[in-house]
């Protein structure tokens, strides 16, 4: 079965982005537009792997990886922070967060592959 | 269509990287290179790569490859980085922009195109065997030999699982590099009673049989290696023969390479980490957001300064120093803001030289291009978007300007023709100057295409500057021949709209025989200005201060009429046009009388200057500009909105558009040496 990837992201080509690419690489995918929306999402649904932005309005990228941590249906699914060069000081947030890796953007989409399967097991 | 909206998105990044590849070549070949140039320049390309791939260009992919081989080898210092080098990454550049192109307009390059090309870097690549090759720094310069495997010990913190990490996709990762076997140790595993179920226990000994570089086995363990301790050490070939037993490799063995390594890697690291310190990659939309909650924060302050000062003075007397104090930071900080998101034009200036080059080569011209204020710094989306319109205006000055050296000889001037380019910040713009020494725009000419195009009515008498005008109307081309160089089918009109766009004018001056000059006058900022606040009816309205020249109240016997043609205004000898504002908006109940209110006198790039008609001045002050089109549509003579300190809503009026609507009344009315035209 494909596997499920959740991208949440409140640029929308970003999010465009990531999900033709994965799409075209077999995966399940669906789209978030903050990590609000994101969470009530995956509450409902949980997917395989969820890449998220950091910076986002409502609830950002740390907060909702930390929500999800908290819910233990998902405490053990992966979680790809999208972080820009710039975003170190985030990126340890997220990490001591619960995130299990990140990507930085722009990315290179072979590697956005690579780094999902590498991830999704 | 999201397929058509990602492709744009990959040709907008595209471009922008091409860009900066062409900036960083030319640097490159100017010497002004730093460490990091050609990482940026790998990575550029690496990037349009990466995109290209996603869509399927595989032409493009396979040309980018050739280049990232090449800058690969640049970039680790294998090789030297010479001046054919530069020349053949240019045209490599060259090369992926029309690749781009084509596949942005669906049309197909030959077959082939590029086969040259990639050749060429297949042979830079390879690099004579008689070439000079980096002697300066000998631990870069002596290629590493790859060890015949890795040892990997891993031991992972007790909270790896936490981030949903697990040691066994490490190792099925680990399995794509080449055979791994794995030794676990136990030694660290708790009594069953005081195991945490959701604790990492277990140590991990790998062995890598493959020659791979260090960074392949290291990328591996990327996001865990904040939460293990890690050592991946080379090994040589009987240690991998004794695989099972790895702890007995020898240290000694292992010891020169690896310090080869580490030697290796360091002047790379300290390259790399000088330019990171002095400037650092920022989201453009961050900025954005900064720039819009400091223009919050000065409606803000607006506001409260407004407040302040309907109380009684001795109520809190420490309030007005404060506020006073909170402007002065405020508008500091506003400008530290603003500024981050300025750039020097140079870096589209810095493509024109080679574009007259290339240009003047293929038409059989001599010319020189004399670039002055490249360091003049202007709001990056204006630097980005001027490219185009700068890049038509040069083409257009190559091609119909400047003559042919025997041409020119004929008319008597030098064979040589120049073409200037210049930047300069005036009175709160930037203008930009484009103008040649070649045969000037040909009136006649002009007047007679316009006319058989049917833009212009056969009896029509117009003035020069009328004439000039018509060049930017849609589709107006006057070339004998379509040519390869301008005559693409995109106008003048387009480059008008591109400069308007941007809340920028363009004007022309041309002397037939003699020459033409371009002047793009743009906005510093899109964000920003100071403005005078004035009032009609109980309406309020922004005034640029950057536009104003002069306000006062006339006397009765200084306005004159002049039939059809409205009221002008007598001053110092000079006659300029009155634009009742309340008439102009339809705003009732305000000062019609020119001798009773005020009139501010602003310049225009059109029409000179232009009197406007007032009620009154309010006051003088910041206004953050937002954008009437985003939210409403286009209003000529208005360039946005803002929300004043009281909360009104007040018009931006954008002064060379009201200046257009009376462009035939400024032409027409009497006007004296005193009043400067734009162009002057």
């Amino acid at each position: 079965m494909a596997k499920r990837v959740m991208t949440v992201d409140d640029s929308r080509t970003m999010r465009e982005m990531v999900a033709f690419t994965l799409r075209k690489a077999g995966f399940e995918v669906s789209e978030a537009a903050d990590g609000k929306l994101a969470l009530a999402a995956l509450q409902a649904a949980p997917v395989d792997v969820v890449i998220t932005d950091l910076n986002m309005p409502n609830m950002d990228g740390v907060a909702l990886i930390r929500a999800l941590r908290a819910d233990p249906r998902m405490r053990a699914t992966p979680i790809l922070m999208l972080t820009t060069e710039s975003e170190a000081s985030k990126k340890a947030e997220g990490k001591s967060a619960g995130a299990t890796g990140w990507l930085v953007k722009p990315f290179d989409p072979e590697k956005l592959i690579d780094v999902v399967k590498r991830v999704a097991g | 269509m999201s397929f058509d909206h990602l492709r744009a998105t990959y040709f907008e990044e595209s471009a922008e990287l091409l860009e900066s590849a062409y900036a960083q070549l030319s640097d490159l070949a100017e010497g002004r290179e730093d460490g990091e140039t050609v990482h940026a320049l790998f990575r550029a390309i690496h990037s349009i790569k990466g995109g290209g791939g996603a869509f399927g260009f595989d032409r493009l992919v396979r040309l980018a490859h050739g280049m990232e081989t090449l800058l690969d080898l640049l970039r680790e210092g294998t090789l030297p980085l010479d001046a054919a080098q530069v020349a053949l990454l240019l045209r490599g550049a060259d090369a992926l922009a029309d690749l781009l192109a084509a596949e942005r307009g669906g049309t197909a390059v030959a077959a082939g195109f590029e086969d040259a090309l990639m050749q060429a870097f297949r042979i830079a690549a390879e690099a004579p065997a008689g070439a000079p090759r980096v002697v300066a720094a000998p631990a870069t310069a002596a290629p590493v030999d790859l060890p015949e495997g890795w040892r990997i010990d891993f031991r992972p913190r007790p909270e790896l699982f936490r981030n949903a990490n697990e040691p066994l996709l490490l190792v099925r990762q680990l399995q794509r590099l080449g055979p791994v076997t794995v030794t676990a140790d136990l030694t660290r595993l708790p009594p069953l009673e005081r195991m945490e179920a959701e604790d990492a226990y277990l140590d991990w000994h790998f062995v890598l049989q493959a020659a791979v570089p260090r960074g392949s086995v290291e990328e591996v363990f990327e996001f865990v290696a904040d939460d293990c301790e890690l050592t991946i050490s080379p090994i040589a070939a009987e240690v991998v023969a004794e695989a099972d037993t790895p702890q007995e490799a020898a240290p000694a063995e292992i010891a020169p390479v690896a310090a080869q390594a580490v030697a290796a890697t360091t002047p790379q690291a300290a390259a790399a980490s000088q330019p990171a310190a002095q400037s650092m990659r920022v989201d453009v939309q961050k900025i954005d957001r900064l720039v819009n909650l400091v223009g919050e924060m000065v409606i803000g302050q607006a506001m409260l300064v407004q407040h302040a000062g309907s109380l009684p003075p001795d109520l809190c007397p420490g309030l007005t120093a404060g506020l006073e104090t909170l402007s002065q930071h405020l508008r500091e900080l506003q400008e530290g803001v603003m500024s981050i998101r300025t750039q020097p034009v140079k870096s589209v200036f810095s493509r024109m030289p080679r574009l007259v080059r290339e240009l003047s080569a293929q038409l059989g011209k001599d010319v020189r291009l004399v670039v002055t204020g490249e360091s003049t710094e202007i709001d990056k989306t204006v630097v980005e978007q001027l490219a185009d319109p700068l890049t038509h205006l040069l083409r257009n000055a190559l091609d119909h300007g400047i003559e042919t050296p025997d041409q020119r000889e004929a008319a008597g001037k030098p064979r040589q023709g120049t073409v200037h380019l210049s930047a300069a910040q005036r009175s709160g713009r930037i203008v930009i100057e484009l103008s040649d020494d070649g045969r000037g725009i040909d009136r006649a000419r002009v007047l007679a295409r316009a006319r058989e195009r049917g833009l212009v009515a056969p009896d029509a008498v117009l003035s020069e500057s009328e004439i000039d005008e018509l060049i930017f109307l849609p589709s107006f081309s006057t070339a004998a021949t379509v040519s390869a160089v301008s005559g693409r089918g995109v106008g003048m009109d387009v480059v008008r709209r591109n400069i308007q766009a941007l809340g920028g004018r363009i004007a022309l001056e041309s002397r037939f025989g003699s020459g033409s000059r371009f002047l793009l006058s743009l906005p510093l900022t899109l964000a920003v200005l100071d403005g005078l606040v004035v009032s009609v009816g109980r309406e309020a309205y922004i005034l640029p201060i950057a536009a104003i020249v002069e306000s006062l109240r006339p006397r009765p016997e200084d306005i004159h009429a002049v039939v059809g043609r409205g009221d002008v205004l007598s001053i110092r000898g000079a006659y300029i046009p009155l634009l009742p504002l309340h008439r102009h908006f339809a705003v009732p109940e305000a000062e019609a009388d020119p001798s009773r209110g005020i009139v501010v006198i602003v310049e225009t790039d059109h029409a000179g200057q232009l009197g406007l008609l007032v009620d009154d001045l309010v006051g003088q002050q910041q206004v953050v500009v937002k954008s009437l089109e985003a939210n409403y549509g286009r209003v000529e003579g208005i360039g946005g909105a803002t929300i004043l300190g009281d909360g009104r809503v007040a018009l931006i009026l954008d002064i060379p558009g009201l200046g257009l609507g009376q462009g035939r009344v400024a032409a027409s009315a009497p006007r004296s040496p005193a009043t400067p035209s734009a162009l002057q």
